[in-house]
Parts: structure tokens; C-alpha cells; sequence
């Protein structure tokens, strides 16, 4: 009897949790970019508003979204000021890779590795490609699963938004 | 139960937590459920389960206030789908934490994930599109002193199984340390210079009962080894050296050998261009937290595949390769060169990729060694002493050429080997399956929002000579012979997308089996929610992320996933 009184007690509980939507703040983890430098990921948004991209090598929707907005970045920079984080998840196997690849297309994205998926984990990342747009107090305002061609319009609506918020 | 109260007290010391504080905190997750209704499909030898419907889901919470964090997961398996642990079934906790941390120390109790280095003495991680999950529970601790110093200690039981809805776990303990000194920021002379070093150092041990009638077999088995990682300018090295003490277990047939892990990269890269080479040394190397266990089961350490992760199915699904933990030398090099603007396209740079991986057994030498003695040392094992026998090699070229910004080509050709007398991936073929597979892709953003999709990809055996039931010998096809795909994706940005895959194995050497594996599937995606549907045939094959793979059977039905991140 005592044990169904907590767990009632506790269901309660647990649903007021759920219902507190608002302020989903990027979660704090250390991550290290292509220097080596350790990065925390609570300020990534210290300079303004950023967009959070997770993808790998061998993932090829994850690439031709990346490929996408390099083509149009500094477009997108002078007009919004956004500045695009892209989470690589490759692990020990492809993680030499990465820097081939974003010095070979000439990416000027901050790229962050995330080989235990740590970060990932902590964001609620299922699948790549997975892209959050963050606010500058580090609010997580829109999150976007998978990507076909012309998702990357909707995604720079949405940075708009919230820069003439 | 007990993991439930457990999962309960947790959620309720958050909420307490909450209580005491003027600041609700955050909460982020996912889910994820798949149902599959699967037919009977005797051609490709698929069954339909008792139940006819299976499905698997799980959700993640994680929650944080200030310095405080705490996480768990629900799972549920009803029973599980296909591919995954056949054990796996109930609903439960699977995975349950708290903790806390600030700028110089991060405390965890209760299930967390952990890597030393690059893994070869302790990985412990999750891939649930795979089922793979060797967490452990116990307690973590990380511990950053001053800059530029890092430690850390785990200790805990790993997960082994889940079955009538809670984790089982390891009969082994596992525990470890790891230090690592960025070195710039610990000596003065270094701090500004251009050449940046990072070394560590880990040990980890596990125990385990000597439960064995016949052996006298360790009962703590130690692992340590030591890393280094350099920057200069645009070039980057770094190596890891794992040793392993004797470590009797199913995998090496109770040998007495101590194993090692080498693992070297060195790269270069500048815009427009980058080369990489990798190399690997491996023997003895399986390392699990049960002696008695095999497959993808209760590892600790994780030993990288060295070959390019591939995407399209055929190149991906048919012939993957995995690390042989016993014992392999492995080298990988990768060229990425963008052929600038204006050379062979007036509009946009070319990139070309081209990749070689290959894999040889090691030379175990026995000279000297009577492995029947009372050692039970079998042999020595020397690092990167190759031999000719060729394991793998995989030889790949793509090139991708825009036409303009709305139309795309990309052409890759594919020369794989895989030795299936040492690692056995088909019951069909024999010796050295090659394959030569040539794809084409191409890519059509007919207007903003609508997009074409296509993939043409080929698949040629080699031929071998099969001994008949006469004594003949006829020149057949290796494996399940030639294979067709064609793949169709249309999406309709940012909701929709439909496509269609036809795999046709139009050159099996069996007449009966030359069959199309037709399957279809429709999406809606909405923000971080995604609902897919498809139906349709699919082949028996390995799936793979990350150079860990997974069987899944043939199945021919019905297959529904939605997920959701929030």
C-alpha cells in the first residue's frame, strides 16, 4: 500500500514536470572542436543567436543540408547574424575524417566532435540530421529532424523570427 | 520493481529540487516507437512471429537545474523488433541517473556513458537503431583540478540484457582511470606556440569469479595504455597504445596471450584539400566485462573498423566489415580534393574523394612456443608484423558535379574484397568476395519546396568454381551474384516525402531467388516529430553504424516508426 501511495505521489509529481514547457536551455557538455579546444556547449550561444547541426560523414542528407547553407552563409551572416555549430557524431572510426571533409568543401562552420555522442544524447537526438536553433540567453526556440531540399528556407524564416522578435 | 522505485525516487528528487528553487529548470528527450506487422515470406525466408505485431519504443528524459542533473529512460519491448537481442522484452526502467556538476568536478550515480581516448581500453556508449547498449551503473567521476588537467574514475556493473522489463547486468565488475595534461596549458614555454599536445594515460580493470572447473583463470584482468594527440599548423597526429594482461576467455579460446591495440592517424588538410592516413594493429584485443560472452555482448573496450563508413545500400548492407578483435593489421588513406571553379566546371568547384582501406591477418609467430605447456601462451604477437592474408580491402572513387544549383550528379565506383573464410558474413559464397558496384545519383530541386531524388547502383561478383553434385565443375557467380537497385525519394519541403526502393538480385546462380525486394515508404515530418510508414520486402543483411553491426532477418510487412525530440 505505502509503495502504490508513492508511486502515486510520484506520478503527480512527475507530471508537473511535463507540463513546464517553456525554457529548454541547451544542456552544458564539453566538447572539443577541430583544434583541440575544449568547447562548453551552455555557451555556445554566448555571442548571439546560433543554429546547432548534427551530422556525421557517412551521413549523406546530413552533408547535402551542411553543402546547402555553405552555399548561402554569408548571405544568411550579413543578414541575420547567425552563426551555424555543426556536431559531427562520428565516433573513433570516421572522426579523423572530419577535418578532411569540412577543410575540403571550405566550411566556415564552428565544428565541434561529439565521438560518445554525449551531446547528442543530452539533446534528445534520435537520428541525424537534427538542427536546433537557439536564442542568445541559450533557449532552444525550433528543432528540425531529417532534411530534403528546401527545408534549410524554412530554417532561415524561422532564424528571422526570432531575430525581429 | 526495485528499478522502478529507484526510477521514481530519482524523479521525485528532481521535483524536490524544483521545489527549492526559484529557477524550474530544463528538460529535454526523445522517443521513439516502431510497430511492424510482418507477413510470411518463405522465397526470402522470412517468418511471420507468433504474434504477428512486434513493437519497440523507448523515451529519454534528461533534466537539469543549475549544477544538478538527472536522466532516465523508459523501454519497452512487446515484443522487440526484428534485429534486435531476442532477449530483450517487458517495459521498464532502462537507464536511470543523477548527478551534479560545476567547473571542476561532475559527479554521477546511478547509469552513464564514458570513453577514454579513442576507446580501445574503455568505451562505454548506446546505439539503439542497433540495440546496443553496455552502459554501466555505478558511479563516475570527472575532475578537473586546474586548466589543462582532466581526470576521471568510473566503477560499476555493465548492462547486459533486458528481459521481463529491467536491465540485467554483467556478472563482472568494471572500473578505470584516465588522465589527460593539455600540455600548452601546463608549461610556460609552450603556451603560445603553434605546436599544441594533449597525452593521457588510462588503466581499467574488471573482475569476474573463477567459476571455471578446469582452469585457473584470472579473476582481475587489467588494461592500460597511453595516447598522444599533436597539432602543428594544418597537420594533426595521434596515436593510442592499449596493452591487455592475459585474459582467458571464449573469445581466444582460453589462451593465456596478453593483447594489444595500436592505432595511429596522421592528417593534413587545408581549404580545397586533405589527405589522411590511418593505421592499425590489433591481436588479442577482445575485452568484456564476462569472459564467457561473444557477439556484441558485454564489451568494454571498442576496437574502430579503419574503412570509410558507406551510405548507399548496396555498398553499405551487403559486405560490410567489422575489427577481428583476435587479431589484424589495418591501414586506411584518404584523398579530398576540389577541383577549383572554372577548370572542369565553369560554376562550381568538383569535389573528387578517393579512399583504400585494407585489413591482413597478423603473423602469429610460434616458433619456440609449445602451446601445450602450462603457460598456455600460444604464440607471440608482434605490432603491424603483417602477413599476406588479405581480410578486406575496399577501394572506393566518387566525383560530384553540379550542373547548376538545382541539379547534381554524383558517380562513385566501389572495389570491395572481404575474406569470408576468416570472417564469415555469407553461408552462400566462398573464399575472397569481390564486388565491383558502380552508382550514379542524381539530384533535382524542381522548385522551392519540391525535390527528385534518384540512385541507380550495380553490383558484380566474381566468378568462382563450384563443385557439383557430379563431380562437375561449373564457373558460377560468388555469393548471391549480381545485384540491381534503383531507389526513388521525392520530398515536399518541409513535410512530406515518399520513396521507393526495388533491389533486384537478377544474378543469383539459383533461378527461384532472382527476386525483386520491393519495399515503399511514406513520411511526414513536422518540426522534431517524424512519422514514416513503409511496406514492402526486405533482404536478410547487416546493419552496421559505426563498424558494429547487426544482423536482421529478412521480413516482408509492414513497418510504422514515430519519433519525437523535445
Amino acid at each position: 500500500m505505502k509503495k502504490i501511495a508513492l508511486l502515486v505521489v510520484c506520478l503527480s509529481l512527475i507530471s508537473s514536470i511535463f507540463s513546464q514547457n517553456d525554457g529548454k536551455k541547451v544542456p552544458s557538455v564539453q566538447l572539443t572542436d577541430l583544434n583541440g579546444k575544449p568547447i562548453n556547449t551552455a555557451n555556445l550561444s554566448e555571442k548571439g543567436p546560433v543554429v546547432i547541426s548534427f551530422w556525421a560523414t557517412w551521413c549523406a542528407p546530413c552533408k547535402r543540408e551542411l553543402n546547402t547553407i555553405h552555399e548561402e552563409y554569408e548571405e544568411w551572416q550579413k543578414e541575420t547574424g547567425i552563426t551555424i555549430v555543426a556536431v559531427s557524431i562520428d565516433d573513433e572510426k570516421t572522426k579523423a575524417q572530419v577535418p578532411l571533409y569540412v577543410n575540403g568543401k571550405g566550411w566556415e562552420y564552428v565544428v565541434l566532435l561529439d565521438p560518445n555522442w554525449d551531446f547528442k544524447r543530452a539533446m534528445g537526438v534520435g537520428n541525424v540530421p537534427h538542427t536546433f536553433l537557439i536564442d542568445a540567453e541559450g533557449n532552444i526556440v525550433y528543432s528540425h529532424t531529417g532534411y530534403s531540399e528546401g527545408d534549410e528556407e524554412k530554417l532561415l524564416e524561422e532564424i528571422k523570427k526570432l531575430k525581429n522578435r | 520493481m526495485k528499478n522502478w522505485l529507484l526510477g521514481l525516487t530519482t524523479l521525485c528528487s528532481i521535483q524536490l529540487i524544483i521545489g527549492q528553487t526559484t529557477n524550474d529548470g530544463s528538460l529535454t528527450g526523445n522517443m521513439e516507437t516502431t510497430f511492424q506487422y510482418l507477413n510470411a515470406d518463405s522465397l526470402i525466408g522470412a517468418d511471420q512471429p507468433d504474434s504477428k505485431g512486434l513493437m519497440s519504443s523507448y523515451m529519454n528524459v534528461f533534466y537539469r537545474n543549475g549544477n544538478f542533473k538527472a536522466g532516465m529512460r523508459v523501454e519497452s519491448y512487446l515484443p522487440r523488433i526484428q534485429g534486435y537481442p531476442n532477449r530483450f522484452d517487458g517495459t521498464g526502467i532502462g537507464m536511470r541517473f543523477i548527478g551534479y556538476a560545476n567547473d571542476y568536478i561532475d559527479i554521477t550515480l546511478g547509469h552513464f556513458y564514458e570513453q577514454f581516448g579513442q576507446g580501445t581500453a574503455l568505451r562505454i556508449y548506446e546505439d539503439r537503431n542497433l540495440g546496443y547498449d553496455n552502459v554501466l551503473d555505478g558511479a563516475r567521476i570527472v575532475f578537473k583540478p586546474t586548466k589543462g588537467v582532466q581526470l576521471k574514475g568510473v566503477y560499476g556493473y555493465q548492462r547486459y540484457s533486458f528481459q521481463n522489463g529491467s536491465v540485467v547486468n554483467s556478472t563482472g565488475i568494471t572500473r578505470g582511470a584516465d588522465a589527460q595534461f593539455h600540455l600548452n596549458d601546463l608549461i610556460k614555454p609552450l603556451e603560445n606556440s603553434s605546436l599544441d599536445i594533449t597525452l593521457g594515460a588510462s588503466f581499467v580493470s574488471k573482475y569476474q569469479v573463477d567459476d571455471d572447473p578446469d582452469f585457473i583463470l584470472p579473476q582481475n584482468v587489467g588494461v592500460y595504455g597511453g595516447r598522444a594527440d599533436l597539432r602543428y599548423k594544418k597537420w594533426t597526429m595521434n596515436a593510442e597504445f592499449t596493452h591487455k594482461e592475459n585474459d582467458p576467455s571464449a573469445d581466444n579460446n582460453y589462451s593465456y596471450n596478453a593483447g594489444h591495440s595500436a592505432i595511429l592517424n596522421v592528417g593534413y588538410s587545408k581549404k580545397g584539400f586533405g589527405a589522411v592516413f590511418s593505421a592499425k594493429s590489433v591481436d588479442n584485443m577482445s575485452f568484456r566485462s564476462d569472459r564467457t560472452k561473444d557477439l556484441q555482448d558485454l564489451l568494454i573496450n571498442f576496437l574502430p573498423a579503419l574503412n570509410k563508413t558507406h551510405s548507399y545500400n548496396l555498398v553499405a548492407t551487403l559486405y560490410p566489415y567489422a575489427t577481428r578483435p583476435v587479431g589484424e593489421i589495418a591501414f586506411q588513406g584518404e584523398v579530398l580534393y576540389m577541383i577549383p571553379k572554372g577548370k572542369i566546371n565553369p560554376k562550381f568547384g568538383v569535389p573528387v574523394n578517393i579512399n583504400y582501406s585494407s585489413a591482413f591477418l597478423p603473423i602469429q609467430s610460434t616458433s619456440g612456443i609449445n602451446a601445450n605447456d602450462s603457460t598456455r601462451i600460444g604464440y607471440v604477437g608482434t605490432p603491424f608484423n603483417k602477413s599476406d592474408s588479405l581480410l578486406w580491402h575496399d577501394f572506393n572513387i566518387n566525383v560530384t558535379y553540379k550542373f547548376s544549383k538545382s541539379f547534381y550528379v554524383i558517380a562513385s565506383y566501389f572495389n570491395i574484397a572481404l575474406n569470408n573464410d576468416v570472417s564469415k558474413i555469407s553461408g552462400d559464397a566462398q573464399g575472397l568476395i569481390v564486388s565491383n558496384i558502380g552508382v550514379a545519383e542524381l539530384g533535382w530541386k524542381i522548385n522551392k519546396n519540391n525535390n527528385l531524388r534518384m540512385e541507380f547502383q550495380a553490383l558484380f561478383t566474381n566468378k568462382i568454381d563450384k563443385v557439383n553434385e557430379d563431380q562437375t565443375i561449373s564457373r558460377v557467380s560468388n555469393d548471391k551474384g549480381n545485384w540491381a537497385t534503383i531507389v526513388a525519394e521525392y520530398s515536399v519541403s518541409p513535410n512530406w516525402f515518399f520513396a521507393v526502393m526495388d533491389q533486384y538480385n537478377y544474378g543469383n546462380n539459383n533461378p527461384e531467388l532472382r527476386l525483386h525486394y520491393l519495399i515503399g515508404t511514406v513520411g511526414y515530418l513536422k518540426d522534431a516529430t517524424r512519422i514514416a510508414v513503409n511496406y514492402g520486402r526486405q533482404r536478410a543483411g547487416l546493419f552496421c553504424v559505426g563498424g558494429v553491426c547487426r544482423f536482421v532477418p529478412a521480413s516482408n510487412g509492414l513497418t510504422l516508426t514515430v519519433s519525437h525530440s523535445f
